[in-house]
C-alpha cells in the first residue's frame, strides 16, 4: 500500500499572494510584464492632463533610500509616488546617519518604524533589496544593486521600445559597451528573454561577461542588423584601478562609441543615463531624431507609478486583455 | 459568459428603456449642446454610446461623447503584507474626455447603481479634467442598498434585491447579448 502523505498546505485554499517586491526581473513572468507595461499606458493618460495627480495611493507612504548617487531613478521614484498622491520620504546617504556609519539592517529599522508601505532602495551592494524586505514589512522596489539588478530600468526600455516601435516579439537589440558593470544589462537580458527580444551584446572583449547566455561579438558592426541599439555607459567609478579593460577611453570611442557613421537610418538608439557624450554615444546621436533617451525618462514616470501601484494591489486584472486588444 | 439566472429585461425592454431615458435627457436638458454623456467603464461606455446615438435621432444632434475608468479612485486599494485585496482590482481601461467639461452639463453614465461608491469615484475623476456646472447620473438598473448620499436623475428600473443578488447587465458590445440578469448568491462564500 502506497502511503499517502498529506502536505498541509495543499489541503489549504490558495492564501492570500505572497508579499510582493519587485527585486530582480528574475522574478517576473511575461504576464507581469505585459501587465506592468500595460497599466503604465494607462497611467499616460493622467500625466497629460491638467490635474496630474491620482488619488489611488492616498494615505500610503513610499520611503526612498538611496545610497547611491542618482539623478532621474530617485527624481522619477518620487513623483510617480507624488502623482499617486503617496506619501514620500527620501533619505540619501549623504547627509544621512549612514553618514555616521549606521548599519543598513539599522537604517531599514528605523525608517520601518514608520511604517512605510512601500521602499525603494538603491544600495552599491548585491542583496541589499532583500535584507531590507526582510527587516521591515513594506513592500520592496529594487532601484539597482551594485551590478545584479536595475528592474524598473528595464522595464521603463521595454516601454519606451513597444511605445516607438509598436511591439517587443520579434525585435533585436543590440547592447554595447560595459556590459560587465552593469546591472541594466542583467536586468534587460532577462526581460528581453521574457518578451521575446533577440539581445546582442557588443563590446571589448574584457567588457563582455562569458557566464551570461547572450550573443556576444566584439565586432562594431554587428549593431547594423538591430533595431534598436541600447548603449551603456563607461561605468569608471566600478572599473577596479589597473584592471585595464580597455586601453583608454579615447581607444574605446575610437572602437565602440556610437557614431552617426556606424547606424543605419531609422535605427533607435537608447541609453540608461548618465551618459558622457563624446565617450560611448557621439553628440550628433544622442540629440537625433532616432534618439529614444528623452522618451525613456518620460516612460520613467509612469512605469514606476505602474510598478508602485502594482505591488501595492496585485495589479489589476485585464490589463492583459487591454494590452492584447491594443496589438490587435 | 454564463446564463444562470432570471431575465429581468430582455432585448426589447432594455431598448425601451434606453429610448425612454434618452428622451428624458432632451426634456431636463434644452440646450443638448453643453451635455456631455459620459460612460463608467465598461458597461457604462456602450449604454452611452447607444443614449447619444438615440438622443441624435430625436433631437438632430449628438450629445459629446466620453468615457471614465475609475479604477484609479477606488477606495478599496489597499493590500497590505500580503492581504488579499477588499474585492480583485477591476479592468483597467482608458479614461477619454476629448472635450473640455468647463461650464457643460455631464450625464454619467452606468449600469447599475448600487453602493453608490462607483460613481462617487466617478465624481472625483471627472473633476480632476475640468470643473464640469452639472453632473446628472443615469443608470440602468437601480438596485439599492446605498452606502453614500447619491441618487440617479434617470432612472431604467428600480430592482429592488438582496445583497447577496447580483444584477448582470449583459450588451451586445461586451457579451454578445442584451439582457438584464438576476443572479442568485453568485460566488456563495467567496467574500
Amino acid at each position: 500500500m502506497t502511503s499517502i502523505h498529506l502536505v498541509r498546505d495543499d489541503l489549504r485554499p490558495p492564501g492570500p499572494a505572497p508579499r510582493r517586491h519587485l527585486i530582480s526581473i528574475a522574478d517576473l513572468t511575461r504576464e507581469d510584464v505585459v501587465r506592468l507595461l500595460g497599466t503604465a499606458h494607462v497611467f499616460e493618460g493622467s500625466v497629460t492632463r491638467h490635474v496630474k495627480k491620482l488619488p489611488t495611493l492616498k494615505g500610503y507612504l513610499v520611503v526612498n533610500l538611496f545610497y547611491e548617487s542618482s539623478t532621474r531613478t530617485s527624481s522619477s521614484f518620487e513623483l510617480a509616488a507624488k502623482r499617486l498622491s503617496a506619501d514620500t520620504l527620501t533619505v540619501k546617504s549623504v547627509g544621512s546617519s549612514v553618514d555616521k556609519g549606521e548599519s543598513l539592517k539599522d537604517t531599514a529599522l528605523t525608517l520601518g518604524a514608520y511604517d512605510p508601505d512601500v521602499i525603494v532602495i538603491r544600495h552599491p551592494q548585491i542583496g541589499a533589496p532583500q535584507l531590507v524586505a526582510r527587516e521591515t514589512s513594506a513592500h520592496v522596489v529594487n532601484a539597482g544593486d551594485g551590478k545584479h539588478q536595475h528592474p524598473t530600468q528595464a522595464l521603463l526600455d521595454l516601454y519606451t521600445i513597444q511605445q516607438h516601435l509598436g511591439h517587443l516579439e520579434g525585435l533585436h537589440v543590440a547592447v554595447v559597451g560595459d556590459v560587465l558593470h552593469s546591472r541594466v544589462a542583467r536586468s534587460l537580458l532577462q526581460a528581453f528573454d521574457l518578451v521575446g527580444v533577440r539581445c546582442t551584446l557588443v563590446g571589448p572583449p574584457a567588457l563582455l561577461p562569458r557566464e551570461l547566455d547572450a550573443e556576444m561579438t566584439s565586432d562594431i558592426d554587428a549593431i547594423r542588423d538591430a533595431d534598436v541599439v541600447y548603449v551603456l555607459r563607461m561605468q569608471s567609478e566600478r572599473m577596479q584601478a589597473g584592471a585595464n579593460y580597455v586601453p583608454s577611453l579615447r581607444e574605446y570611442t575610437a572602437r565602440w562609441g556610437i557614431t552617426p557613421e556606424r547606424l543605419r537610418p531609422g535605427q533607435k538608439v537608447m541609453h540608461p543615463g548618465p551618459m558622457n557624450r563624446g565617450v560611448e554615444l557621439d553628440q550628433r546621436v544622442a540629440d537625433s531624431a532616432d534618439s529614444l533617451i528623452e522618451a525613456q525618462v518620460r516612460s520613467g514616470l509612469v512605469v514606476r507609478m505602474a510598478v508602485l501601484y502594482d505591488v501595492l494591489t496585485g495589479g489589476p486584472t485585464g490589463v492583459r486583455a487591454l494590452a492584447a486588444a491594443e496589438v490587435a | 459568459m454564463e446564463a444562470s439566472g432570471k431575465t429581468l429585461l430582455d432585448a426589447d425592454a432594455l431598448a425601451r428603456t434606453l429610448s425612454r431615458i434618452a428622451h428624458e435627457i432632451i426634456e431636463a436638458n434644452p440646450s443638448l449642446d453643453e451635455v456631455a454623456l459620459v460612460g463608467i467603464q465598461t458597461r457604462g461606455v456602450p449604454l452611452a454610446q447607444r443614449l447619444a446615438r438615440l438622443i441624435e435621432e430625436r433631437a438632430g444632434r449628438a450629445p459629446e461623447l466620453g468615457a471614465v475608468d475609475i479604477t484609479f479612485y477606488r477606495d478599496d486599494v489597499r493590500v497590505r503584507g500580503g492581504e488579499a485585496p477588499l474585492h480583485a482590482q477591476p479592468l483597467v481601461r482608458e479614461t477619454q474626455l476629448d472635450f473640455p467639461l468647463d461650464g457643460r452639463t455631464v450625464v454619467l453614465v452606468d449600469d447599475v447603481l448600487y453602493t453608490g461608491r462607483t460613481i462617487r469615484a466617478a465624481i472625483e475623476a471627472l473633476f480632476d479634467y475640468g470643473r464640469p456646472s452639472r453632473v446628472q447620473l443615469a443608470v440602468i438598473v437601480d438596485r439599492g442598498h446605498r452606502e453614500l448620499p447619491i441618487r440617479p436623475d434617470y432612472v431604467g428600473k428600480n430592482l429592488p434585491t438582496a445583497r447577496s443578488e447580483r444584477i448582470q447587465v449583459q450588451l451586445v458590445e461586451v457579451d454578445e447579448v442584451d439582457r438584464i440578469l438576476l443572479v442568485p448568491n453568485p460566488e456563495e462564500g467567496s467574500r
